[in-house]
């Protein structure tokens, strides 16, 4: 069995909210991130999902330790880096990567092409053989730019190309991990699955670990090896892919696979479940189960007890749910609409 | 017809040079049915929806072609006449909800008002307007909800918002502009099919921008694909995902993951990247990005620039032979299960 190489444990981030007129005091917390626990092992690609405000990019953050927890821990290869100071950090930075969504603001535009990737190297102080000229040219090669561009300026590519010169920057300092927030969703269709072939290529040439946090289930599932879901701050269901994405046991899960439009039109036929509203704010998360108030099941056992991250009866090792009334395969394949809106 | 573009071109001069925005476009949409517009980023779309809306400043854009609705032509249309259209016979769904609202005014008043400029409603029976509207489109306690502001409002209600702002004078067209792509999925299926159900009730035509196939298979009638300006494919929604014709659609289908597909099959992108409007590649746009020039010479894919065939029903805007192209279909479906 491969070894764990980043685990989190209890993990939480509350960013606080300040209010009043003169003396900004504290008046609530956001929780962005409010009791996860996960691992990524060495040479896996583990996929976060979840939608907008989950906590999916504080997460990745935390994981990269570019935020500090305000509770739990973070172990990087087994040594707790969730309070590391910057110099204890630093020959970890050089092992975890991250690429970002936006290759426009993640790039400096004053920067040559050569010196964004030459960067990483410079700051932890790595002299490939060759020298880091060579090396930079050899990881344009590899993200497929032309080493010849290697003084030009990120505004004379196209989005695209710019998330490459990202890839190689991250891939320059050789890491372990490599934590990728949505690298794909700001780029168009085509260039979209030109990015996820050279990551997925990368992955299995260099066996790079990677976080890989995506709203796009399809991508997720074609990317990952294990997939977890995320609402309002916590893990709902964690399962290798074919267990989540066959047999879900979370509602939540359930009702995310089925929203999913497939171009498809000679797949099989799936439910339709339309929840409704919106997702709750993460400063005043529900009580018990944070998905009770959208959840078609929910009773009020919901409401009082949380439920914990277990694994289900009949499922396989590694595929937990946290749900007091999971889906079975009986319910596949029932219409369940509650949007107010939406009469059938 | 109930809306007719025809030779459609939009060209707008910049410092580097023309921008053919939109060249040659013909399509046609139906009262009751949605065509979805495929394409990515600067394909076009949108400067074509803008066209029809009328929202182009003539001084720097130079718009040529004919655009009808209801046999009436729009192209030279005054700009009464176009204000008086707009918002009343045809509506707009913009793609981000929260920048297209205005955040001083309340959203029953920005509803009220579109009521009352078209219909010369009076005000109180406006604001019962906005009331039915908002609840139609399934926002919660509309009666509380319309004094609120749009920053009170979360994406997928604003974005309801919107459309109940759309459709109040009962428009025979509206243009939804990637309604869904700033929202998250649980809440897009919602919008969609909110979409689907107020059209079977309204029998509204809808021109649907999306770059998500996904979408189209879930909305749209019929399909147009467009690429650097052009119609490449044309069809039924059915015609276009189950027998795609033009290598481009080919390589849109390749490129996107879906839950049904095989895991373990890499995705088949299109190379390259898209071409830039003001140096279009001659002949066939597509060519330099596609796997198949070979088949016919390049003199051939870099001469005559194709247009769509046949002329009705399921076309596409490429020389090789749709026998040949069943072949390559044929071939890569087979390599995909082994």
């Amino acid at each position: 069995m491969t070894e764990k190489l980043l685990e989190l444990s209890g993990l939480e981030k509350h960013f606080p909210v300040r209010g009043g007129s003169f003396i900004k005091r504290q008046v609530g917390a956001v929780h962005a991130v409010d009791g996860l626990d996960l691992v990524v092992h060495e040479g896996e690609t583990l996929g976060l999902v979840g939608e907008s405000g989950c906590g999916k990019s504080t997460t990745g953050r935390l994981a990269a330790r570019l935020l500090e927890p305000t509770a739990g821990t973070i172990s990087y290869r087994g040594a707790d880096i969730s309070h590391a100071s910057r110099r204890a950090l630093k020959p970890i930075r050089s092992e975890i990567q991250m690429i970002f969504q936006d290759p426009y603001s993640s790039l400096n535009p004053r920067h040559t092409v050569g010196s964004i990737i030459k960067g990483p190297m410079e700051i932890n102080g790595i002299d490939p053989p060759g020298g880091r000229e060579a090396r930079v040219r050899e990881l344009l090669e590899i993200v497929r730019l032309n080493p010849e561009h290697y003084n030009r300026f990120p505004h004379e590519f196209s989005g695209g190309q710019r998330q490459r010169i990202g890839v190689a920057r991250a891939l320059s300092v050789n890491p372990k991990l490599i934590i990728a927030d949505e690298p794909v969703s700001a780029l168009d269709v085509s260039i979209q699955a030109q990015v996820i072939n050279l990551l997925q290529q990368l992955q299995r040439e260099l066996g790079i670990a990677f976080l890989f946090i995506a709203h796009d289930l399809a991508v997720v599932r074609h990317f990952s090896q294990r997939v977890a879901v995320m609402y309002l701050g916590k893990i709902v269901e964690i399962a290798d892919r074919e267990s989540l994405y066959e047999q879900p046991r979370h509602p939540y899960t359930h009702a995310l696979l089925s929203a999913v439009p497939d171009p498809d039109l000679d797949a099989p036929p799936r439910e339709r479940i339309r929840l409704a509203g919106d997702v709750p704010s993460p400063i005043n998360p529900p009580s018990g189960c944070r998905f009770r108030t959208r959840c078609w099941k929910a009773q009020d056992k919901c409401a009082t007890e949380e439920p914990p991250l277990v694994r289900l009866d009949g499922n396989r090792d590694g595929h937990l749910t946290a749900c007091h009334f999971p889906e079975d395969q009986a319910t596949a394949g029932k219409d369940i609409v509650l949007d107010p809106a939406l009469k059938d | 017809m109930f809306l007719e573009v025809n030779d459609l071109t939009v060209d707008f001069h910049t410092e580097d040079g023309v921008v053919h925005a939109v060249d040659g476009l013909s399509f046609e949409v139906e009262r009751g049915s949605t065509l979805g517009i495929v394409g990515e980023s600067g394909s076009g779309k949108s400067v074509t929806n803008l066209a029809v809306l009328g929202l182009h400043n003539p001084e720097t854009s130079k718009i040529s072609g004919s655009i009808k609705l209801d046999g009436k032509e729009l192209l030279g249309a005054s700009r009464s006449t176009m204000e008086r259209l707009r918002g009343n016979e045809i509506a707009m769904i913009f793609q981000d909800p929260l920048t297209s609202l205005s955040p001083f005014h309340s959203i029953g008043a920005q509803i009220a008002e579109v009521y009352r400029k078209h219909k010369g409603a009076s005000k109180s029976a406006a604001w019962d307007r906005a009331i039915e509207m908002l609840d139609r489109v399934g926002i919660p306690q509309p009666k509380v909800r319309v004094d609120h502001y749009p920053h009170q409002f979360s994406g997928g209600m604003r974005q309801r918002a919107m459309i109940a702002m759309a459709l109040v004078c009962d428009p025979g067209l509206l243009i939804a502009d990637e309604p869904t792509t700033a929202l998250d999925v649980t809440v897009q299926a919602q919008i969609l099919d909110l979409l689907r159900d107020l059209q079977e009730q309204s029998g509204s035509a809808i021109i649907l921008v999306t770059h998500d196939l996904g979408v189209v298979a879930s909305t749209a009638h019929d399909v147009l694909v467009m690429y650097a300006g052009r119609a490449v494919e044309r069809g039924t929604m059915r015609e276009v995902l189950r027998e795609p014709r033009h290598p481009y659609t080919w390589g849109l289908l390749g490129s996107m993951p879906s839950l049904a597909h095989p895991v373990d099959v890499p995705l088949r992108p299109v190379r390259g990247t898209p071409p830039s409007l003001i140096n279009v590649p001659p002949g066939c746009p597509f060519h330099p990005r596609c796997d198949y020039m070979e088949l016919l010479g390049r003199e051939v894919c870099t001469g005559e620039r194709p247009e769509l065939s046949p002329h009705r029903g399921h076309g596409d805007a490429c020389y090789l032979p749709l026998k040949q192209k069943a072949e390559i279909r044929a071939r890569a479906a087979g390599k995909e299960t082994t």
